[in-house]
Protein backbone atom coordinates (compact mmCIF):
# COMPACT_ATOMS: atom_id res chain seq x y z
CA UNK A 1 0.00 0.00 0.00
CA UNK A 2 0.77 3.54 -0.84
CA UNK A 3 2.00 5.92 2.44
CA UNK A 4 0.16 9.48 1.24
CA UNK A 5 1.44 12.13 3.48
CA UNK A 6 -1.83 13.48 5.23
CA UNK A 7 -3.51 17.06 5.33
CA UNK A 8 -5.78 16.95 7.63
CA UNK A 9 -3.94 15.73 11.54
CA UNK A 10 -6.05 15.37 14.25
CA UNK A 11 -4.66 15.02 17.29
CA UNK A 12 -6.68 13.68 20.64
CA UNK A 13 -5.07 14.79 24.00
CA UNK A 14 -3.43 18.01 24.56
CA UNK A 15 -1.49 17.28 27.23
CA UNK A 16 2.79 16.57 27.41
CA UNK A 17 2.77 14.22 24.21
CA UNK A 18 0.02 15.16 22.13
CA UNK A 19 1.49 19.11 22.44
CA UNK A 20 4.83 17.84 21.74
CA UNK A 21 3.80 15.65 18.69
CA UNK A 22 2.10 18.86 16.84
CA UNK A 23 4.96 20.34 17.47
CA UNK A 24 6.87 17.55 16.08
CA UNK A 25 4.51 17.72 13.01
CA UNK A 26 5.31 21.40 12.20
CA UNK A 27 9.45 20.47 12.69
CA UNK A 28 9.03 18.23 10.36
CA UNK A 29 7.70 20.19 7.71
CA UNK A 30 3.92 19.35 8.20
CA UNK A 31 1.38 22.41 6.87
CA UNK A 32 -1.34 21.41 6.63
CA UNK A 33 -4.89 21.38 8.93
CA UNK A 34 -3.44 20.92 12.26
CA UNK A 35 -6.42 20.16 15.35
CA UNK A 36 -5.39 19.53 18.90
CA UNK A 37 -8.05 18.21 21.08
CA UNK A 38 -7.78 18.65 24.84
CA UNK A 39 -10.24 17.37 27.62
CA UNK A 40 -8.93 19.85 30.15
CA UNK A 41 -9.07 23.53 29.64
CA UNK A 42 -5.43 24.11 29.14
CA UNK A 43 -2.67 22.55 26.82
CA UNK A 44 0.00 20.53 28.46
CA UNK A 45 1.45 21.67 31.94
CA UNK A 46 3.34 20.79 35.04
CA UNK A 47 1.73 17.85 35.67
CA UNK A 48 4.39 16.47 38.14
CA UNK A 49 3.51 19.47 40.24
CA UNK A 50 0.29 18.33 40.96
CA UNK A 51 1.10 15.67 43.84
CA UNK A 52 3.92 18.20 44.77
CA UNK A 53 4.68 21.94 45.09
CA UNK A 54 1.15 22.64 43.45
CA UNK A 55 -0.93 21.19 46.41
CA UNK A 56 1.35 23.31 48.84
CA UNK A 57 1.75 26.34 47.19
CA UNK A 58 -0.75 28.96 45.58
CA UNK A 59 -0.15 28.89 42.01
CA UNK A 60 -3.16 28.78 39.47
CA UNK A 61 -3.74 26.49 36.98
CA UNK A 62 -2.60 28.78 34.51
CA UNK A 63 0.93 29.24 35.92
CA UNK A 64 1.38 26.05 35.49
CA UNK A 65 0.35 25.84 31.47
CA UNK A 66 3.97 24.71 30.05
CA UNK A 67 5.24 27.68 26.68
CA UNK A 68 4.85 26.16 23.08
CA UNK A 69 5.60 26.79 20.17
CA UNK A 70 3.88 28.61 17.30
CA UNK A 71 1.52 25.62 16.36
CA UNK A 72 -0.77 27.61 13.75
CA UNK A 73 -3.22 24.35 14.68
CA UNK A 74 -6.98 24.37 15.79
CA UNK A 75 -6.98 24.10 20.05
CA UNK A 76 -10.30 22.55 20.63
CA UNK A 77 -9.34 22.71 24.65
CA UNK A 78 -12.52 21.22 27.38
CA UNK A 79 -13.25 18.88 24.54
CA UNK A 80 -13.13 15.00 24.29
CA UNK A 81 -13.04 12.43 21.89
CA UNK A 82 -16.03 10.29 22.48
CA UNK A 83 -15.86 7.89 19.47
CA UNK A 84 -13.76 6.64 16.39
CA UNK A 85 -15.56 5.98 12.96
CA UNK A 86 -12.03 4.49 10.95
CA UNK A 87 -14.10 3.29 8.11
CA UNK A 88 -15.66 6.78 7.86
CA UNK A 89 -12.16 8.77 8.55
CA UNK A 90 -14.04 10.52 11.45
CA UNK A 91 -13.41 11.04 15.37
CA UNK A 92 -16.43 12.60 17.20
CA UNK A 93 -15.61 15.14 19.50
CA UNK A 94 -17.80 16.92 22.16
CA UNK A 95 -16.99 19.95 23.91
CA UNK A 96 -17.93 19.42 27.65
CA UNK A 97 -21.83 19.03 27.50
CA UNK A 98 -22.38 20.07 23.38
CA UNK A 99 -23.87 18.17 21.38
CA UNK A 100 -21.27 15.15 19.33
CA UNK A 101 -19.89 16.43 16.12
CA UNK A 102 -17.89 14.44 13.47
CA UNK A 103 -13.99 15.42 12.59
CA UNK A 104 -12.96 14.06 9.59
CA UNK A 105 -8.84 13.17 9.79
CA UNK A 106 -6.65 11.62 7.21
CA UNK A 107 -3.79 10.84 9.98
CA UNK A 108 -4.99 10.78 13.68
CA UNK A 109 -2.33 10.66 16.72
CA UNK A 110 -4.09 9.21 19.70
CA UNK A 111 -2.19 10.57 23.38
CA UNK A 112 -5.30 11.34 25.58
CA UNK A 113 -3.39 9.08 28.07
CA UNK A 114 -5.20 7.37 31.00
CA UNK A 115 -6.92 8.14 34.16
CA UNK A 116 -6.95 7.26 37.20
CA UNK A 117 -8.66 3.96 38.68
CA UNK A 118 -11.27 4.62 41.34
CA UNK A 119 -12.23 2.72 44.05
CA UNK A 120 -15.58 1.25 43.87
CA UNK A 121 -18.00 2.65 46.17
CA UNK A 122 -15.39 5.49 46.46
CA UNK A 123 -17.61 8.43 45.47
CA UNK A 124 -18.17 9.87 48.91
CA UNK A 125 -17.13 13.45 49.87
CA UNK A 126 -13.65 13.90 51.27
CA UNK A 127 -12.48 10.68 48.99
CA UNK A 128 -10.10 11.76 45.81
CA UNK A 129 -8.43 10.85 42.82
CA UNK A 130 -5.32 12.15 41.28
CA UNK A 131 -4.84 13.08 37.93
CA UNK A 132 -5.90 16.69 36.85
CA UNK A 133 -5.69 20.00 37.57
CA UNK A 134 -9.28 19.86 39.09
CA UNK A 135 -8.55 16.61 40.85
CA UNK A 136 -5.85 18.49 42.48
CA UNK A 137 -7.76 21.69 43.21
CA UNK A 138 -10.50 19.88 45.03
CA UNK A 139 -7.54 17.91 46.76
CA UNK A 140 -6.10 21.28 47.86
CA UNK A 141 -8.91 22.52 48.72
CA UNK A 142 -9.42 19.52 51.38
CA UNK A 143 -6.01 19.32 52.47
CA UNK A 144 -6.16 23.06 53.43
CA UNK A 145 -9.51 22.66 55.87
CA UNK A 146 -9.64 22.19 59.21
CA UNK A 147 -6.02 20.33 59.53
CA UNK A 148 -7.35 17.10 58.08
CA UNK A 149 -6.24 13.36 58.66
CA UNK A 150 -5.02 11.98 55.27
CA UNK A 151 -5.33 8.04 54.20
CA UNK A 152 -3.89 7.19 51.37
CA UNK A 153 -4.94 4.32 49.89
CA UNK A 154 -2.00 2.15 47.22
CA UNK A 155 2.07 3.10 48.08
CA UNK A 156 2.95 4.06 44.32
CA UNK A 157 4.64 7.05 42.86
CA UNK A 158 1.86 9.40 43.60
CA UNK A 159 0.60 7.82 46.73
CA UNK A 160 4.06 7.81 48.27
CA UNK A 161 4.13 11.64 46.58
CA UNK A 162 0.82 12.67 48.53
CA UNK A 163 2.10 11.02 51.60
CA UNK A 164 4.96 13.25 51.60
CA UNK A 165 3.11 15.97 50.85
CA UNK A 166 0.53 15.84 53.41
CA UNK A 167 3.30 15.42 55.96
CA UNK A 168 5.25 18.79 54.74
CA UNK A 169 1.63 20.74 55.45
CA UNK A 170 1.79 18.87 58.71
CA UNK A 171 -1.01 16.43 58.39
CA UNK A 172 -1.42 13.17 60.04
CA UNK A 173 -0.81 10.94 57.27
CA UNK A 174 -1.16 7.23 56.47
CA UNK A 175 -0.31 5.37 53.92
CA UNK A 176 -1.77 2.03 52.75
CA UNK A 177 -0.97 -0.77 50.60
CA UNK A 178 -1.24 -4.59 50.20
CA UNK A 179 2.88 -5.23 49.46
CA UNK A 180 4.91 -5.16 52.42
CA UNK A 181 6.95 -2.04 51.57
CA UNK A 182 6.04 1.37 49.44
CA UNK A 183 6.79 1.63 45.95
CA UNK A 184 7.44 -2.64 45.70
CA UNK A 185 5.50 -2.50 42.19
CA UNK A 186 7.54 -0.29 40.34
CA UNK A 187 11.10 -0.71 42.60
CA UNK A 188 11.58 -4.08 44.04
CA UNK A 189 11.03 -4.69 47.92
CA UNK A 190 14.48 -4.17 48.50
CA UNK A 191 14.31 0.08 47.34
CA UNK A 192 10.37 -0.59 49.14
CA UNK A 193 12.43 -0.83 52.23
CA UNK A 194 14.60 2.24 51.96
CA UNK A 195 11.36 4.21 50.73
CA UNK A 196 9.83 2.59 54.11
CA UNK A 197 12.75 3.92 56.62
CA UNK A 198 12.19 7.71 54.69
CA UNK A 199 8.01 7.91 55.20
CA UNK A 200 8.68 6.28 59.07
CA UNK A 201 11.56 8.78 59.56
CA UNK A 202 8.85 12.00 58.20
CA UNK A 203 6.35 10.81 60.40
CA UNK A 204 4.21 9.08 57.24
CA UNK A 205 2.12 6.26 59.28
CA UNK A 206 2.42 3.06 57.24
CA UNK A 207 0.03 0.44 56.90
CA UNK A 208 2.04 -2.16 54.77
CA UNK A 209 0.38 -5.55 53.58
CA UNK A 210 -3.31 -4.50 54.13
CA UNK A 211 -5.71 -4.65 51.72
CA UNK A 212 -8.60 -2.27 51.32
CA UNK A 213 -12.26 -3.37 51.89
CA UNK A 214 -14.23 -0.08 51.59
CA UNK A 215 -13.99 3.38 52.47
CA UNK A 216 -16.82 4.45 55.53
CA UNK A 217 -18.47 7.24 56.36
CA UNK A 218 -22.35 9.43 55.85
CA UNK A 219 -22.19 12.77 54.01
CA UNK A 220 -18.50 13.03 54.12
CA UNK A 221 -15.76 10.30 54.65
CA UNK A 222 -14.69 8.87 58.06
CA UNK A 223 -11.98 6.06 57.56
CA UNK A 224 -10.36 3.64 55.25
CA UNK A 225 -12.00 0.07 56.23
CA UNK A 226 -9.04 -2.60 56.27
CA UNK A 227 -9.08 -6.38 54.92
CA UNK A 228 -7.51 -7.62 58.22
CA UNK A 229 -10.79 -5.79 60.14
CA UNK A 230 -8.72 -2.25 61.12
CA UNK A 231 -10.24 1.01 60.65
CA UNK A 232 -7.97 3.90 59.26
CA UNK A 233 -10.02 7.13 60.36
CA UNK A 234 -9.58 9.40 57.86
CA UNK A 235 -11.35 13.12 56.99
CA UNK A 236 -9.28 13.02 53.35
CA UNK A 237 -8.74 9.73 51.45
CA UNK A 238 -6.58 9.21 48.53
CA UNK A 239 -6.92 6.70 46.13
CA UNK A 240 -3.84 6.49 44.37
CA UNK A 241 -4.11 2.41 42.89
CA UNK A 242 -2.65 3.47 39.07
CA UNK A 243 -4.48 4.39 36.21
CA UNK A 244 -6.07 3.01 32.97
CA UNK A 245 -5.65 4.00 29.60
CA UNK A 246 -8.29 6.60 28.16
CA UNK A 247 -9.75 3.78 25.31
CA UNK A 248 -13.20 3.67 25.77
CA UNK A 249 -13.72 5.77 23.19
CA UNK A 250 -12.08 3.56 20.79
CA UNK A 251 -13.93 0.50 21.59
CA UNK A 252 -15.62 -0.90 18.48
CA UNK A 253 -13.61 1.10 16.59
CA UNK A 254 -10.91 -1.43 14.41
CA UNK A 255 -8.22 -0.26 16.73
CA UNK A 256 -6.40 -2.59 18.52
CA UNK A 257 -6.60 -2.28 22.33
CA UNK A 258 -5.37 -4.37 25.14
CA UNK A 259 -3.26 -2.61 27.58
CA UNK A 260 -3.76 0.50 25.80
CA UNK A 261 -3.32 0.89 21.88
CA UNK A 262 -1.69 -1.65 20.56
CA UNK A 263 0.96 -0.23 18.26
CA UNK A 264 3.85 -1.40 16.02
CA UNK A 265 7.28 -0.79 16.66
CA UNK A 266 6.91 2.92 15.31
CA UNK A 267 3.93 3.35 17.33
CA UNK A 268 1.79 2.66 14.11
CA UNK A 269 -1.48 1.64 15.70
CA UNK A 270 -2.88 -1.66 14.85
CA UNK A 271 -6.12 -2.48 13.01
CA UNK A 272 -6.76 0.79 11.33
CA UNK A 273 -4.85 2.88 9.04
CA UNK A 274 -3.60 6.35 9.52
CA UNK A 275 -2.81 6.12 13.27
CA UNK A 276 -0.13 6.12 15.64
CA UNK A 277 -0.26 6.80 19.48
CA UNK A 278 1.74 8.02 21.78
CA UNK A 279 2.85 8.70 25.86
CA UNK A 280 0.79 6.65 28.15
CA UNK A 281 -1.74 5.35 26.24
CA UNK A 282 0.41 4.21 23.90
CA UNK A 283 1.45 -0.16 24.22
CA UNK A 284 4.09 -0.93 21.45
CA UNK A 285 6.28 -3.57 19.97
CA UNK A 286 9.28 -2.84 22.42
CA UNK A 287 11.90 -4.23 19.80
CA UNK A 288 14.58 -4.98 22.28
CA UNK A 289 12.44 -6.61 24.54
CA UNK A 290 10.34 -8.51 22.09
CA UNK A 291 7.10 -7.48 24.26
CA UNK A 292 4.57 -5.05 24.32
CA UNK A 293 5.71 -2.58 26.80
CA UNK A 294 3.69 0.72 28.17
CA UNK A 295 5.30 3.34 30.40
CA UNK A 296 3.37 5.99 32.01
CA UNK A 297 6.39 8.14 32.53
CA UNK A 298 7.22 12.03 31.09
CA UNK A 299 10.31 11.60 29.28
CA UNK A 300 8.51 8.95 27.43
CA UNK A 301 6.15 10.65 26.62
CA UNK A 302 7.95 13.99 24.66
CA UNK A 303 9.92 10.85 23.24
CA UNK A 304 7.54 8.96 21.56
CA UNK A 305 5.42 12.37 20.54
CA UNK A 306 8.55 12.77 18.68
CA UNK A 307 8.40 9.01 17.14
CA UNK A 308 4.61 9.16 16.30
CA UNK A 309 4.80 12.48 14.28
CA UNK A 310 7.44 10.74 11.86
CA UNK A 311 5.23 7.55 11.80
CA UNK A 312 2.02 9.72 10.80
CA UNK A 313 3.82 11.33 8.19
CA UNK A 314 6.33 8.42 6.61
CA UNK A 315 3.99 5.70 7.28
CA UNK A 316 4.82 2.04 9.13
CA UNK A 317 8.01 2.29 7.35
CA UNK A 318 9.39 4.94 9.87
CA UNK A 319 11.82 3.84 12.31
CA UNK A 320 11.06 1.95 15.49
CA UNK A 321 11.07 3.75 19.10
CA UNK A 322 13.68 1.92 20.76
CA UNK A 323 14.91 4.56 23.79
CA UNK A 324 15.62 4.12 27.46
CA UNK A 325 14.11 6.34 29.60
CA UNK A 326 14.34 7.64 32.72
CA UNK A 327 11.80 9.00 35.57
CA UNK A 328 11.54 10.26 38.67
CA UNK A 329 10.20 10.77 42.34
CA UNK A 330 10.66 13.76 44.83
CA UNK A 331 9.70 12.05 48.33
CA UNK A 332 10.38 14.68 51.26
CA UNK A 333 13.99 16.00 50.96
CA UNK A 334 14.84 13.22 48.92
CA UNK A 335 15.32 12.60 45.24
CA UNK A 336 14.93 9.22 43.63
CA UNK A 337 15.95 8.45 39.51
CA UNK A 338 15.51 5.83 37.62
CA UNK A 339 17.03 4.81 34.34
CA UNK A 340 15.83 2.27 32.09
CA UNK A 341 12.70 0.34 33.43
CA UNK A 342 13.55 -2.48 36.08
CA UNK A 343 10.81 -4.82 36.88
CA UNK A 344 9.87 -5.50 40.41
CA UNK A 345 11.66 -9.20 40.75
CA UNK A 346 14.74 -7.76 39.43
CA UNK A 347 17.83 -7.75 42.02
CA UNK A 348 19.22 -4.63 43.11
CA UNK A 349 23.17 -4.54 43.59
CA UNK A 350 24.38 -1.39 45.87
CA UNK A 351 27.51 -0.32 43.46
CA UNK A 352 27.80 2.94 45.21
CA UNK A 353 26.81 4.57 48.50
CA UNK A 354 24.99 2.96 51.35
CA UNK A 355 21.06 2.59 51.49
CA UNK A 356 21.00 3.04 55.15
CA UNK A 357 21.94 6.74 54.64
CA UNK A 358 19.67 6.89 51.79
CA UNK A 359 22.78 7.73 49.54
CA UNK A 360 23.39 5.14 46.87
CA UNK A 361 23.35 4.18 43.51
CA UNK A 362 22.18 0.51 42.56
CA UNK A 363 21.82 -1.81 39.30
CA UNK A 364 18.63 -3.73 38.58
CA UNK A 365 19.56 -7.18 37.26
CA UNK A 366 17.29 -9.38 35.49
CA UNK A 367 17.60 -13.51 36.16
CA UNK A 368 19.89 -13.93 33.50
CA UNK A 369 22.06 -10.82 35.10
CA UNK A 370 21.19 -8.41 32.53
CA UNK A 371 20.67 -4.79 33.73
CA UNK A 372 17.55 -3.72 33.65
CA UNK A 373 17.99 -0.03 35.46
CA UNK A 374 20.05 1.73 37.41
CA UNK A 375 18.39 3.70 40.46
CA UNK A 376 20.21 6.53 42.00
CA UNK A 377 18.89 7.51 45.43
CA UNK A 378 19.83 11.30 46.64
CA UNK A 379 22.60 10.49 43.91
CA UNK A 380 21.77 12.89 41.38
CA UNK A 381 25.58 14.33 40.65
CA UNK A 382 26.34 10.76 39.51
CA UNK A 383 23.37 10.66 36.70
CA UNK A 384 25.99 11.25 33.82
CA UNK A 385 27.98 8.71 35.10
CA UNK A 386 25.81 6.08 34.73
CA UNK A 387 23.44 7.61 32.06
CA UNK A 388 26.31 7.75 29.57
CA UNK A 389 27.06 10.95 27.89
CA UNK A 390 23.32 11.43 25.81
CA UNK A 391 19.61 9.87 26.84
CA UNK A 392 19.69 8.39 23.32
CA UNK A 393 22.33 5.82 24.21
CA UNK A 394 20.11 4.13 27.03
CA UNK A 395 21.90 2.23 29.61
CA UNK A 396 25.65 2.40 29.60
CA UNK A 397 27.51 -0.24 27.71
CA UNK A 398 30.16 -1.23 30.99
CA UNK A 399 26.78 -2.65 33.18
CA UNK A 400 26.52 -4.99 30.84
CA UNK A 401 27.34 -8.31 32.91
CA UNK B 1 23.85 31.95 22.47
CA UNK B 2 23.07 32.67 26.11
CA UNK B 3 21.35 30.56 28.14
CA UNK B 4 19.56 30.56 32.02
CA UNK B 5 18.05 28.38 34.60
CA UNK B 6 15.73 28.77 36.94
CA UNK B 7 16.79 26.63 40.33
CA UNK B 8 14.31 28.00 41.76
CA UNK B 9 11.83 26.02 40.03
CA UNK B 10 13.85 23.29 39.01
CA UNK B 11 12.86 19.78 40.29
CA UNK B 12 15.99 17.87 39.48
CA UNK B 13 14.35 15.18 36.90
CA UNK B 14 17.65 15.58 34.82
CA UNK B 15 15.89 15.52 31.43
CA UNK B 16 18.67 18.67 30.27
CA UNK B 17 21.67 17.07 32.07
CA UNK B 18 21.25 14.01 30.37
CA UNK B 19 20.17 15.58 26.71
CA UNK B 20 22.98 18.33 27.17
CA UNK B 21 26.00 17.29 29.73
CA UNK B 22 28.40 19.16 28.37
CA UNK B 23 25.98 22.51 29.37
CA UNK B 24 23.80 21.37 31.75
CA UNK B 25 24.90 19.37 35.30
CA UNK B 26 22.99 18.71 38.39
CA UNK B 27 24.52 19.35 42.01
CA UNK B 28 24.77 17.25 45.17
CA UNK B 29 20.99 18.35 45.87
CA UNK B 30 20.02 17.53 42.84
CA UNK B 31 19.95 21.08 41.40
CA UNK B 32 20.64 22.05 37.83
CA UNK B 33 23.31 24.58 37.24
CA UNK B 34 25.33 25.55 34.26
CA UNK B 35 28.44 24.56 33.20
CA UNK B 36 28.50 26.89 30.17
CA UNK B 37 26.50 30.12 29.94
CA UNK B 38 27.50 30.46 26.47
CA UNK B 39 27.77 27.73 25.10
CA UNK B 40 28.57 27.30 21.56
CA UNK B 41 26.36 27.42 18.46
CA UNK B 42 26.68 23.68 17.27
CA UNK B 43 24.63 23.08 20.68
CA UNK B 44 21.67 24.86 19.97
CA UNK B 45 19.57 21.68 18.22
CA UNK B 46 20.20 19.76 21.76
CA UNK B 47 19.68 22.60 24.34
CA UNK B 48 16.40 23.49 22.40
CA UNK B 49 15.51 19.80 22.80
CA UNK B 50 16.80 20.23 26.57
CA UNK B 51 13.96 23.33 27.13
CA UNK B 52 10.80 21.34 25.57
CA UNK B 53 11.58 17.74 27.81
CA UNK B 54 11.99 20.28 31.05
CA UNK B 55 8.97 19.02 33.15
CA UNK B 56 9.00 22.84 34.68
CA UNK B 57 10.46 25.47 31.86
CA UNK B 58 13.07 26.11 33.94
CA UNK B 59 15.83 26.69 30.66
CA UNK B 60 15.93 29.97 28.48
CA UNK B 61 17.31 30.39 25.58
CA UNK B 62 18.11 34.28 25.16
CA UNK B 63 20.20 34.39 21.50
Amino acid sequence: MVHRTPRRITIVGASIAGLRAAESLRRRGYDGALTLVGEEAITAYQRPALSKSYLTGDRQASDLVLPRQDLDADLRLSTRAVQLDTAARQVWLREDDGPPYPQPYDGLLIACGTRARRLPGGDLAGVHTLRTVADADALRADLRTGGPRVAIIGGGFIGQEVAATARGLGLDTTLIDPLPVPGARALGLRTGQVLAGLHTDHGTRLRMGCGVTGVEGGDRVTGVRLSDGGLVPADVVVVGIGVEPAADWLAGSGVLLDNGVRCRGNLAAYGAPGIAAAGDIACWDHPRLGRPVRIEHWENAVRQADTAAGTLLDGVSAPAYDTTTMFWSNLYDSRVQVVGHPGPDDTLEIVEGDPKTRRFVGIYRNDTGGPTGVLLFNMAHRLADYRGTGLDEGLPSSLAS
Amino acid sequence: MKITVNTDVCIGAAMCTGLSPQVFTLDEEGIVSLRETNPPEELRARIEQAVGFCPVAAIKIQD
